[in-house]
């Protein structure tokens, strides 16, 4: 395993680190809200998904959804985090035209899931190697999201959409653990993969389904070690949060922005003031929303309509029996099934839909082979295409077809890539192409034997180099294959060479 | 047509069984009577006569084809806090305007399937917030008891005060009411009528305007004990759209009203021989005592010491409770808007045109007591203290089966005369707060009048669940009693 990265700001009066927490909304997978049978539908009519509780009519009232509580408690084992059998709904009060309650029904002082860990995998990025790092997770509770207020359909008025008013989010909140700007979409990337492999979330981030609000602060170097060892945050700087966004690109730059920012401030001889912050993509800066004094005084309590959320041990269990694979467990599981290395077992064990597409490719073929192929040929072309694995135009038995032509000699690697090509064109089944194309290796050695005496009769001075120094027989081996346009068989071109040569 | 308004439920349903009228006619006895009366007394703030008329009709048709239900024909008057489906719904406050709910409540579908007709909705304090009935946006009802010699309006008090007068004056069989920290006692107390406030999740909050979720509950106001058991039985029901309804089967409470209680141990409180006690209150209670023992119950002296604490932590709890069930009128999605200077000017005019005086003083109240750096001093000491008042009544049901208290301090007093003293309005719920706070079963019985005339309660509060208790020893007292009070009428 590789060392983990660092994130210095060269500032004018010595480097500063950055330290950061997470917080992320994510929407529960469910048909119906939190505490109302009302669909949570996406793209509905506006204020069509409405019950008479999201609207908060008169006497109407909450009534908690057990499948949402179900899929807390799921992603909650999926992280590998305490759950509470205990917890309790509280009441945040404020006033808003998206919250018709004027109040959130959240989890403030008894949160239901408590305590986990992930380990977050960083992919090699500017030169530097991939590596894992664990982060602590501090708790889990679910709450109500809000309506949508549009601004901008009219000049003189606000609209206020309540559809997504009363939908279950699960809020997961890390502990300062991530220290670098691609470690916090690392960590979210990873969170995503567990949430979507459990069918707890979606991770639809363009539809807001999973959004994470970013605490960001600086301190200097070994700072950090003496918070971690005190567990006191008086050694970290003051925080800053910034809110709700929902590409990972967008986390990466409103870090590396609001770092620079708190660095800048701080060596003028300020102080970083803690308050809540907005990231304008636009701008590729972030700006005040509300300072701490401005903060709204929720007057949290618990919610009197609603009990204690109890659940039983064996509610707990019963769930825990039916997890599916985790993406960890499953990159253990290629690690030793195919013996894929930690990190292409990362990239292929990420996503549920990637991980079954390499294990139709790789079943009962060389595994490393297969790996390569999804990961690198096909992953590679479906990244550059912005292609779904859904869109991909080959299929799992098309790319072990390819593979199959390679381990049987049929093509070489080489002509492999071509073929794969053809086959994104959409020219069909490799067996087909090859057959079309006349791409089939070429391993009758009396053909290759041909070739190759004709290559070195053509080169009387490179073969005579060769003989002095054999490490140079690559060149040979080019002009060979060139020769038999990418079509010999390597091996047999290599063996034939020394051969004649007489290496 | 005056006899039959004069009816208790009980008997009406008799005269219904035996076709002695059909609800048609006992509907529009009801319907005439409260023409006649209710410009003077202000029981109802809206009727609802061809409602009336058209549920009545149904009623005769379903008695007619034997499918007539436990209420069957039994007009009865509802508080203007259930909400009642395309029926305008207000708590008595300008805020809901002319709000007419699409939906019914728990509590009042319960009746409604059960056969009972709807007259109208009753008057009540603004949200329930109140003992006297004043702050209602309709202006008070007047009690149809007046001292002896005196025309002096009194209040019938509150908040259920509408559902008193309504009980009271013959123009409902019975109604419902709820009971927050004794809007539905004190306001029997006070009229000379029985009202029981059942355990905490007894009846069902759905659909009943929120004042204090923790504390509410719906309970009946009638005639007599029977009548009200018979009420209170069809009201309560386990209810999956509230969350703090009780999972358990409503027993019939009917019978227990003519138990006895030969055998019941019955405790009296020595915390609640308060100082200052008008010795009128006390002879009534000892009165009490006195029936009870002569019919074999067992007297035991008990002590509930937090008692001293309950109305401190009651005044906490419900404010804090009802500063943020309030918080939905807005003006945005229904009820009444006063539009100010952008959305904060909005909310201001809207809350500060929609809400009374006494209701604004408690959402500031609850906001306060809610507030960070106070909530540890006001809120978590109140709801500590709540468990200790709980803990207290655990400890004496452990020997007793029921206590036996006073319903109020006092009479029926007059308007104004404490309506310029928060406290010493909020003084007039002493002795009935602490149910709420346990959750448990209390009723009031009239069992009395004062020296001027005025009907006087006693309140019997049971073990959590036990209804049954309650009724029997109301029962007891009531027949000891032989309360046969009228007021005299003068409206």
């Amino acid at each position: 395993m590789s060392e983990r990265a660092k994130y210095i700001i060269d500032g004018d009066t010595g480097p500063w680190e950055i330290v950061l927490g997470l917080e992320v909304h994510a929407q529960v997978a469910s048909n119906a809200k939190l505490f109302s049978g009302a669909s949570t539908q996406f793209g509905a009519e506006p204020n069509s998904n409405v019950s008479l509780v999201d609207a908060a009519m008169p006497g109407m009232l909450p009534v908690i959804n057990r499948y949402c509580v179900e899929q807390a408690v799921r992603t909650g084992l999926g992280l590998a985090a305490e759950i509470h059998l205990t917890s309790r709904f509280d009441r945040k009060n404020y006033f808003y035209p998206d919250l018709p309650q004027g109040y959130q029904i959240s989890q403030f002082a008894h949160p239901i899931i408590g305590e986990g860990l992930i380990e977050v995998d960083v992919e090699p990025a500017h030169g530097d190697p991939a590596y894992s790092f664990p982060v602590r997770i501090e708790r889990l509770h679910l709450e109500q999201d809000a309506g949508k207020s549009i601004h901008d359909m009219d000049p003189g008025a606000t609209y206020v959409d309540l559809n997504r008013c009363g939908v279950a989010l699960m809020e997961i909140v890390s502990r300062p653990d991530i220290r670098t700007p691609l470690e916090a979409a690392a960590y979210v990337k990873k969170l995503k993969s567990i949430l979507v492999a459990l069918g707890t979330c979606d991770g639809d981030m363009e539809k807001g389904n999973l959004r994470a609000d970013v605490n960001v602060s600086v301190c200097r170097p070994g700072a950090y070690e003496k918070y971690r060892e005190a567990e006191d945050f008086g050694h970290l700087g003051t925080r800053c949060e910034i809110k709700n966004m929902n590409s990972f690109r967008f986390i990466q730059a409103a870090i590396e922005y609001e770092a620079r920012r708190q660095v800048e401030i701080i060596e003028a001889g300020g102080a970083v003031s803690q308050e809540t912050r907005l990231f304008d993509p636009d701008k590729g800066q972030t700006r005040s929303m509300r300072s701490k004094e401005d903060a709204h005084d929720y007057r949290y309590f618990p919610d009197p309509d609603l009990l204690p959320l109890v659940l039983t041990p064996a509610f707990v269990e019963g769930i825990r029996q039916s997890l599916p694979e985790l993406p960890d467990e499953k990159r253990a599981r290629f690690k030793s099934d195919y013996g894929l290395s930690h990190y292409d077992a990362g990239v292929l064990s990420a996503d549920a839909e990637r991980a079954n597409f390499f294990e139709q490719v790789a079943g009962g073929r060389d595994a490393k082979l297969a790996a390569n192929w999804v990961s690198q040929d096909l992953f590679g072309y479906l990244n550059r295409a912005e292609l779904d694995l859904s869109e991909s135009p080959v299929s799992a038995a098309q790319l072990g077809g390819l593979i199959d032509l390679i381990s049987s000699d049929v093509i070489s690697g080489k002509i492999a890539k071509d073929v794969f090509q053809r086959m994104i064109d959409g020219e069909g089944n490799p067996g087909e192409i090859v057959e079309k194309h006349g791409l089939k290796q070429v391993t009758d050695t009396s053909a290759i034997d041909a070739l190759v005496q004709q290559v070195i009769d053509d080169n009387p001075e490179q073969a005579a180099a060769v003989r002095e120094k054999p490490k140079t027989m690559g060149w040979f081996v080019g002009q060979v294959m060139k020769a038999s346009g990418g079509k010999a068989n390597p091996q047999a071109v290599n063996q034939i060479l020394r051969a004649r040569l007489g290496l | 047509m005056g006899e039959l308004t004069d009816l208790t439920l009980a008997g009406a349903l008799d005269g219904l069984a035996d076709k002695s009228f059909s609800c048609r006619e006992l509907t529009d006895a009801f319907i005439a009577e409260i023409e006649l009366s209710n410009d003077a007394l202000n029981a109802y703030v809206l009727t609802t006569p061809d409602k009336a008329r058209e549920m009545a009709d149904a009623s005769d048709q379903r008695r007619a084809n034997g499918t007539a239900g436990r209420l069957e024909g039994a007009p009865l008057g509802i508080k203007d806090l259930y909400c009642t489906a395309g029926v305008r719904t207000t708590a008595c406050s300008q805020i809901l305007g002319e709000f007419t709910p699409s939906y019914e409540s728990t509590v009042t579908a319960n009746l409604w399937s059960e056969g009972a007709v709807m007259l109208g909705k009753l008057n009540m304090d603004e949200f329930a917030m109140g003992s006297s009935n004043e702050t209602s946006r309709f202006g008070p009802p007047s009690n149809p008891w007046r001292r002896q010699g005196s025309n002096q309006d009194l209040t019938a008090g509150g908040s259920s005060g509408g559902s008193a007068v309504a009980v009271a004056a013959n123009l409902c069989l019975a109604a419902t009411a709820s009971d927050t920290g004794g809007s539905i006692r004190q306001p029997a107390s006070f009229t000379g009528t029985v009202g029981i406030k059942p355990t905490y999740g007894r009846a069902s909050r759905y659909g009943m305007v929120a004042f204090a979720s923790s504390l509410d509950q719906a309970g009946p106001i009638a005639k007599t004990v029977e009548d009200a058991a018979l009420l209170t039985e069809i009201m309560c029901s386990h209810d999956p759209r509230d969350s703090t309804s009780l999972p358990v089967e409503t027993p019939p409470w009917r019978g227990a009203v003519n138990e006895g209680v030969k055998g019941l141990r019955i405790g009296i409180p020595r915390e609640y021989r308060i100082d200052g006690m008008s010795s009128e209150i006390e002879a009534l209670w000892q009165q009490g005592i006195d029936w009870l023992q002569a019919q074999g119950a067992e007297i035991v002296d008990v002590s509930l010491p937090h008692t001293k604490y309950a109305l401190p932590a009651y005044y906490i709890v419900a404010p804090a409770e009802a500063s943020s069930n309030l918080a939905r009128y807005d003006g945005m999605r229904y009820g009444a808007r006063v539009d100010g200077e952008g959305l904060v000017g909005t909310y201001e005019m809207t809350r500060a045109e929609g809400f009374g005086a006494e209701v604004q003083r408690r959402l500031m109240i609850g906001t306060y007591v809610l507030s960070s750096g106070y909530y540890d001093a006001y809120y978590l000491r109140a709801q500590k203290v709540r468990s200790r008042i709980l803990e207290d009544f655990n400890t004496v049901f452990g020997t007793v089966d029921a206590l036996l208290t006073p319903t109020c301090p006092s009479a029926a007093f007059a308007y104004g005369e404490k309506s310029g003293d928060p406290i010493e309005m909020y003084l007039n719920d002493i002795f009935t707060v602490t149910a709420n706070l346990a959750g448990l079963p209390s009723l009031s019985v009239p069992a009395a009048l004062d020296q001027q005339g005025l009907p006087l309660g006693l309140q019997v509060i049971g073990k959590a669940l036990d209804e049954a208790s309650c009724f029997r020893v109301g029962g007891a007292l009531e027949r000891a009693a032989g309360f046969a009070g009228r007021p005299t009428r003068w409206w």
